[in-house]
């Protein structure tokens, strides 16, 4: 019986833990970019205070290691788990529309509410999102600098 | 001592779990799989940002698929009786980006006296708003099964006075609490700071004991709000400081702040770039009836993808 009882509660924390797997291949999905549209227009049209602070894309960069790259992957070409962050959705939104989407997450598609991230950090990671170009994309001639851990 | 008697509704999970535990701990299995459990989280990559509250909790809850795994000790002052270190270790896991599922192993030393393992909490935390508002509720259940020796005063409740905590181990062991407890949680984030209330309803539900109720407010700030650029150990954005205060507001048949205690507790938190959190917080008593001091620390480490790492274990997807 407390073999079986083991066995049940092994069960139930896989339970969890393989509910918790990836169980669609996020990156190729569309319309994981769809809620970047649901930002409201004030928010859309907020402007990033850091927009011409040199060490802004810096600082944005290890935030991005420390806290995204886990899901996005270290180059934010993506992963099973989250979409990538070169995708044209992502790149021609407004960088008030990058800060609403990190400020609510995606609580249902598996993205955490980021608003315990000061402002500033959360602008400063929405310079160096935008600071990744097609040319820098992974697999192309000049790589990015990655992440740093 | 009188036998225990659980509703049957809270029977059958409550023994499930019990004897599992019981089990795995008496098992030869046990050392191996808890060796396996460390190298699998040693393999995984490590983030950490975490709040500096110890009693209070906010919204945020736990990255989907990451473990964090936590170790705290309070040190108390007791009048007419011993001073003691109590401490826990807490496996706090993400299920989902709005459910977190933690389980909390207690125990004790009192000094002069002795050391005891004092029970296990199963705690879940569920957010019920999908995007951030000006107040974000959070709804947090309990189960817990402790000794009455169980002195983490992880929440302060009801009546509960520093002299409950003056009872000799070997007797205060003996009573075994089973007890359901739900709080909500409200947390705000405004420029940099966030400030979290909790109000706690809890019953045990081993006998016919009234509903008691408590509460838990913090405030905390990060001491710089911009990043550096530059990987840093000392950099004070990685520092966040407040205060925290909680106590006792009685119980159904006498709800207020008659014969309950209260604290005061500045809290600091270090989140390290390699990924571990160092809390700290030197707690005082409000009144007569509190602990005069309590010293609490704990040190923290976050394991992502510790879900994906379990699920790719057993031949999940990819």
């Amino acid at each position: 019986m407390r073999l079986q009882s083991s066995a049940v509660a092994l069960l139930l924390t896989l339970g969890v833990a393989l509910a918790q797997a990836p169980s669609k291949p996020v990156a190729k999905d569309n319309s994981v970019y769809a809620e970047l549209a649901k930002a409201p227009k004030r928010a859309a049209a907020r402007r990033n205070p850091f927009a011409t602070d040199p060490d802004a894309v810096a600082a944005g960069g290890k935030l991005f290691g420390l806290h995204c790259a886990e899901c996005h992957g270290d180059m934010a070409e993506g992963t099973k788990k989250a979409p990538s962050l070169f995708a044209d959705e992502v790149q021609r939104a407004t960088p008030g529309t990058l800060f609403w989407l990190l400020t609510n997450g995606v609580v249902r598609r598996g993205m955490p509410v980021w608003s315990k991230l000061p402002e500033a950090q959360r602008w400063q990671l929405v310079s160096y999102i935008k600071s990744m170009t097609l040319a820098s994309k992974p697999g192309d001639a000049d790589p990015p600098h990655p992440a740093p851990h | 001592m009188p036998p225990i008697t659980l509703h049957p509704q809270y029977s059958v999970p409550v023994r499930l779990l019990s004897e599992s535990i019981a089990t795995l701990r008496s098992s030869r299995f046990f050392p191996c799989g808890l060796l396996g459990m460390v190298l699998l989280a040693a393999a995984l990559p490590l983030h950490a940002q975490e709040s500096p509250y110890i009693v209070t909790y906010d919204h945020y809850l736990e990255e989907p698929g990451s473990l964090e795994v936590e170790y705290f000790s309070t040190f108390g002052t007791q009048r007419a009786g011993n001073d003691f270190h109590a401490f826990w270790a807490e496996f706090e896991y993400g299920a989902t980006a709005w459910w977190t599922t933690e389980l909390y192993f207690d125990g004790q030393t009192t000094f002069n006296d002795s050391t005891l393992f004092t029970g296990f909490r199963w705690e879940n935390r569920f957010r019920l708003l999908a995007r951030e508002h000006i107040i974000n509720p959070v709804l947090y259940i309990e189960y817990e099964q402790t000794s009455g020796a169980d002195k983490i005063l992880k929440e302060v409740e009801g009546h509960d006075v520093e002299a409950d905590y003056a009872v000799p181990n070997a007797l205060a062991r003996q009573e075994h609490d089973h007890e359901i407890e739900s709080k909500l949680l409200l947390s705000s984030t405004f420029a940099g700071w966030n400030i979290a209330e909790n109000t706690i309803a809890t019953k045990n539900v081993t006998g016919g004991n009234p509903w008691e109720f408590g509460y838990a407010i913090g405030a905390s700030r990060p001491l710089a709000l911009k990043a550096s650029a530059q990987r840093c150990s000392f950099c004070p954005e990685n520092f966040i400081a407040g205060v925290e205060m909680y106590g006792g507001l009685g119980d159904r048949y006498s709800f207020g702040l008659h014969n309950t205690s209260h604290y005061v507790a500045p809290v600091i938190a270090w989140n390290l770039p390699s990924d571990w959190t160092l809390r700290l917080s030197p707690g005082f008593g409000l009144n007569d009836n509190s602990h005069r001091f309590l010293l609490r620390w704990g040190v923290s480490r976050e394991f992502s993808g510790f879900g994906a790492a379990v699920s790719r274990l057993f031949g999940g997807r990819q």
